[in-house]
């Protein structure tokens, strides 16, 4: 399900349809992460993902009226070159999987306890401990952003 | 039906990372192109959460590092996206190859 809708994501003609796609493919995502035992993350994916940037899409997409867009050809010049190129990539990719099938540890990691309940908690001392740094500077590079957005769509520049 | 490895998994993300890679490359519309890098850095998520199931904890905190950078880059992307159209009238990529006018 997250190939199908993250392949209309790329396809389809109005770009809501393609953001109401990406949703879709959020979603299955968070999916994946909760069957990795990684709740904390797939709830950040939910509200942040689907629930913040989705949103910033699709205001953007009704902000800009796109009414005699959605009736242009929707492919540039070069996309014979970017399909052999995405599909070299896809072979290397597969390359690379099919040599090294045996070469990853079946075993999870000492300690693993299965579905954590103090997941949160673990995820938390580890951002304010080991990545206090990176931590802060996340915070910085979301600062800047948004006085760059603002900036950005301001009436005059 | 074998029990699901991480190998499955990656091949999922190299799935949403090729395609993210073919929106990049192919499509004219610039907000579609910006949802294509959000479906790539979601395949690195994938991958990251997929090998902190093997190796610890430190996987999902570097996914919620990604996803940080990818609400920055999408609210910066967005905005310079509306900066341009009210100046040019178009979102397509091949109009727009002027950094001044």
């Amino acid at each position: 399900m997250a190939i199908v809708s993250a392949i209309a994501v790329i396809t389809r003609r109005n770009p809501v349809h393609a953001a109401l796609s990406l949703i879709v493919t959020l979603l299955s995502l968070a999916g994946f992460y909760l069957m990795l035992y990684a709740p904390f993350v797939a709830a950040v994916q939910i509200v942040l993902y689907a629930g913040g940037i989705v949103v910033l899409f699709l205001f953007v997409i009704m902000l800009i009226n796109l009414e005699q867009n959605i009736r242009e050809y929707q492919f540039n010049k070069q996309w014979v070159v970017g399909i052999v190129a995405a599909a070299t990539l896809g072979g290397l990719l597969a390359f690379v999987y099919r040599a090294g099938r045996n070469a990853f540890p079946s075993a999870f990691y000492s300690g693993f306890r299965g579905l954590e309940a103090d997941n949160t908690q673990q995820i938390g001392l580890a951002l304010y401990g080991q990545y206090m740094l990176p931590f802060e500077i996340a915070s910085l590079l979301l600062l800047v952003a948004i006085v760059g957005a603002v900036v950005m769509a301001k009436k005059r520049i | 039906m074998g029990e699901i490895t991480t190998l499955h998994y990656l091949v999922v993300a190299a799935g949403l990372f090729i395609i993210g890679t073919v929106g990049v490359l192919t499509r004219r519309n610039v907000i579609i192109i910006l949802m294509s890098i959000e479906l790539i850095l979601n395949a690195v998520n994938l991958n990251l959460v997929a090998f902190s199931r093997l190796y610890g904890l430190h996987g999902q905190v570097f996914a919620i590092f990604v996803i940080t950078d990818a609400a920055a880059e999408a609210a910066v992307g967005l905005g310079i996206i509306i900066a341009f159209f009210r100046n040019k009238e178009t979102v397509n990529v091949d109009e727009i190859d002027l950094l001044k006018w």
